[in-house]
């Protein structure tokens, strides 16, 4: 099955990496996914996935669960993976 | 995680209730054991050997007389570490805990020595000759990224820009957040305020210095006692920075007499073990306080730029920012995380932030509480009270006019699901403490702060005793009433008694890998893991007691702690008496051996945080003296496991906020050395500076925890230096925006009035 296409927000940190772009469209459904298709696109990104970026999907943060499925016209946000205290 | 994390609304037993916690008795009486407390037979007393320098090259170190002083049985320096072909990562954590070919700030590790006694490992430090070239060195914030500063690292080219420069700087790393276009919104405000505001470089102010114990076999395996907020982590960095497998080097957590984030990162521990493995013996090694200031964990200093602008009826039209945060001799993502925070609380269209980190001559640093978010908000929080005061509006109704909700696109980048700021500024507004008289020279202030919280992996074992308790084993650290809230969740789960499980710390060979008590993610990653072992663990139940009764196990329910058959397959199957756990258990030995739960997970989906705070202080215009007189907490903690322990972080958090706000600073020289490493300079509030700090939990639940649990440890620092500098400035008359707001400054405002 052909994952669907979707638009994926790139934090500033990300955009010189995606040729200045805010956003990339692409197709995954899941994150792992996501991630794997993301660098296939822009291999430049692809040291800032090794050294961990997080996903907002409508909202929540998965910092970790690349297993987390994308639900359909969900809003995806790329995020520094944060650190806390 | 691929398990059902959804939130069911449902009635509790346990959870919700104020137990005694079980480490309690234990540490009011003395006999709960923290690292330093930990000793073994044969044991030397290691010393480290710090850089009286706040920038020098190291051009030789000779410690051949120290290693003839009768006692000593081991001294290393960087050579003792292999470095070739290390991950670069830790190579810089092994940096900070022994200097290579620079010091890079007073109290950088140079040597270290373990001997029999610490008076001859002491008398062994001043044997050891290090010859240094002192270079030029810069500590403040804004001074060092001047064009002529003093260049920390030569191969220090800011990331995060493009094209790259062509030329090194002390900007490790440029970072910008936002959406829409803040000429435009200007254009549209009436009121535009820009001030630069600065806070000074706080400690986490842990009463337990650093301390741990290393024994190194000849046989290539190891153990280490520790306190530390993440034994795991420990492992991993100092098995990789001792060339070990991970497997083979065992490390058990002690008490932990604070961290707040201060133990997430290593300072002595591959020290101790490298001086185990050259001497062949154990080694304890134990901070003193003066090595824990100069040489561990403070929190950023900064320069934050703010401009704001507003319209006569209170829409903020725009809102742009530039931090500036110190990290030490090493990049971080220090002013990443506050430009990330600075207006997170507000529903704007127009904003943008820029966090800049840059390299100074001071301790390398480390995560506090929130880590970034206070010091960006006091610089915002302080100008939305001054917007306020210009067009004439309450400062909590501005608050909740421009407050983020439900669709809001947040100035971080996503939209909000379910938040709540909203109904912590509403219970402000509502609270009796903004209804108090206040006195003479006395003024109120408020603030509203956000954090992120965050899950990560965590792994559990339940397992049912003989007598049918209950151990829930875990591997997060408890800092703060973890035990008790995730023996509330098992309680709850199993439907047993509060007093029948006890909840144990295990150490690293006991339990799969668990992350960091870090990002408030103990209780919410923890008891996720918990409730999964626990419905592993009564699937089990289930089935022995559908042996017992010779049945199908799907007609066997696990309710109030009891298997009970239930009439779905065979007639009259709900006639049978109901089997409880401990039946179940003492049979267990005829129907399958010992009844257990496991659970492995990766927690997502912790829920973003927010709060309120409000402060009445007294000021004492005759001598900058400032009294807190009240203080109220208001946050969103969705379920509150164990409301207490979810009250103490929110006191916690504000005491150390207070802290910062009045007096806590590291103090520099002109010579780069700190002035002030100890606690009668670096004055951290007592209990009789602080009044009886009140709290209101708001329970919105979390949609992504079955209990609607969130983190709740870090918020609570976020808004205090506002709330008090916002109280403090009402007070004078005179806009305060430099943290520490000590009485000197306090004065010096007046006077400049």
């Amino acid at each position: 099955m052909t994952a669907r296409a979707r638009t994926v927000h790139l934090w500033g940190g990300l955009r010189p990496a995606a040729d200045g772009a805010e956003s990339v469209e692409l197709h995954a459904g899941t994150i792992r996914e996501l991630m794997r298709v993301l660098c296939e696109q822009y291999p430049k990104l692809e040291p800032f996935v090794d050294e961990g970026i997080a996903v907002s999907v409508n909202g929540t943060i998965y910092r970790d669960d690349w297993s987390q499925v994308l639900p359909v016209d969900a809003e995806i946000y790329l995020l520094p993976r944060i650190e806390g205290g | 995680m691929g398990k059902d994390t959804t939130f069911k609304a449902r009635n509790f037993n346990s959870v919700g209730t104020r137990p005694l916690r079980p480490d309690g008795i234990d540490k009011v009486t003395g006999r709960a054991r923290y690292g330093a407390d930990f000793s073994m037979p044969g044991q030397l007393q290691g010393c480290i050997l710090r850089s009286p320098h706040a920038h020098a090259s190291i051009k030789s170190i000779d410690t051949s007389k120290a290693e003839k002083l009768k006692g000593v049985k081991a001294v290393v320096t960087r050579k003792d570490f292999i470095t070739k072909d290390a991950d670069p990562a830790l190579l810089t954590v092994l940096d900070n805990c022994m200097a290579g070919k620079t010091a890079f700030y007073d109290g950088h590790a140079v040597a270290a020595v373990a001997a029999i006694d610490a008076k001859t490992a002491k008398k062994a430090l001043q044997l050891i000759k290090v010859e240094y070239k002192v270079l030029k060195h810069v500590t403040d914030v804004d001074e060092a990224i001047k064009p002529k500063a003093p260049l920390i690292d030569k191969k220090c080219f800011t990331s995060g820009v493009d094209p790259k420069p062509s030329k090194a700087s002390n900007i490790a790393a440029r970072s910008e957040f936002g959406h829409g276009d803040v000429d435009k919104g200007f254009e549209k405000a009436d009121v535009i305020i820009e001030r630069n505001y600065k806070t000074g470089q706080s400690h986490q102010g842990y009463i337990e210095p650093h301390a741990c114990v290393a024994s190194y076999s000849p046989d290539g395996t190891a153990d280490m006692w520790v306190c530390t907020q993440g034994h795991f982590d420990f492992r991993a960095q100092c098995a990789g920075i001792l060339g070990m497998d991970a497997s083979k080097l065992r490390v058990t957590s002690s008490e932990i007499g604070g961290g707040f984030g201060g133990k997430t990162h290593l300072w002595i521990e591959p020290v101790t073990l490298a001086l185990s493995r050259k001497a062949n013996r154990p080694v304890k090694l134990v901070m003193t306080r003066d090595e824990v200031f100069r040489a561990s964990g403070p929190t950023s200093a900064t320069s934050i730029d703010v401009k704001m602008g507003v319209t006569k009826d209170g829409t903020i039209t725009a809102a742009e920012a530039e931090l500036r945060y110190t990290s030490g001799p090493y990049a971080g993502s220090w002013a990443r995380l506050g430009a990330m925070t600075a207006f997170a609380c507000y529903d704007l269209d127009h904003v943008k932030t820029v966090g800049l980190e840059v390299l100074v001559n001071r301790p390398k640093t480390t995560a506090y509480r929130a880590p970034s978010a206070p010091m960006a908000a006091f610089a915002v929080e302080s100008m939305v009270d001054e917007l306020a005061e210009h067009i004439g509006m309450s400062a909590v109704d501005l608050r909740i006019k421009n407050a983020a909700k439900e669709g809001t696109r947040a100035s971080y980048g996503p939209v909000y699901g379910p938040i709540g700021i909203g109904p912590t500024l509403e219970a402000a507004k509502n609270h009796p403490h903004m209804k108090v008289k206040l006195g003479k020279n006395q003024s109120r202030g408020m603030a509203c702060g956000f954090w992120f919280n965050f899950g990560g992996q965590s792994c559990t074992d339940l397992n049912i005793g003989p007598d049918g308790s209950a151990t829930i084993t875990v591997g997060t650290i408890d800092v703060g009433g973890a035990r008790a809230s995730l023996a509330l969740v098992v309680a709850e789960e199993l439907g047993i008694p509060y007093e029948r499980v006890k909840a144990v710390i295990a150490d690293t060979g006991s339990l799969g890998h668990n992350d960091m008590t870090d990002g408030s993610r103990g209780t919410f990653a923890s008891s996720l893991s918990a409730i999964d072992s626990c419905r592993m663990a009564i699937a089990e139940l289930r089935n022995r007691a559908a042996q017992i009764w010779e049945i199908d196990a799907d007609d066997v329910i696990w309710e109030n702690g009891e298997a009970k058959a239930i009439s779905k397959g065979a007639a009259g199957n709900s006639n049978r008496e109901p089997l409880s756990l401990a039946n179940l258990a003492q049979s267990a030995h005829k129907t399958g051996g010992p009844i257990s739960g496991h659970s492995q997970i990766v927690a997502d989906g912790a829920g973003v945080s927010f709060a309120t705070h409000i402060c009445d202080v007294e000021v004492d215009k005759e001598t900058g003296q400032t009294s807190i007189v009240r203080y109220t907490v208001i946050q969103d903690a969705g379920k509150a496991v164990h409301p207490t322990y979810v009250e103490g972080q929110f006191q916690g958090g504000a005491a150390q906020g207070i802290g910062w706000a009045l007096n806590e600073e590291y103090i520099y020289g002109d010579d780069g050395r700190l002035q002030n490493p100890g606690f009668l300079d670096y004055r951290i509030p007592v209990c009789s500076d602080l009044p009886m700090i009140d709290t209101q939990i708001l329970e919105i639940p979390n949609p992504n925890h079955p209990y609607g649990v969130r983190g709740v440890g870090e918020t609570s620092i976020v808004p205090p230096l506002a709330a008090i500098g916002n109280a403090i400035s009402n007070a004078i008359g005179v806009r305060m925006t430099q943290v520490p707001m000590s009485p000197p400054r306090i004065l010096a405002a007046l006077n400049q009035e």
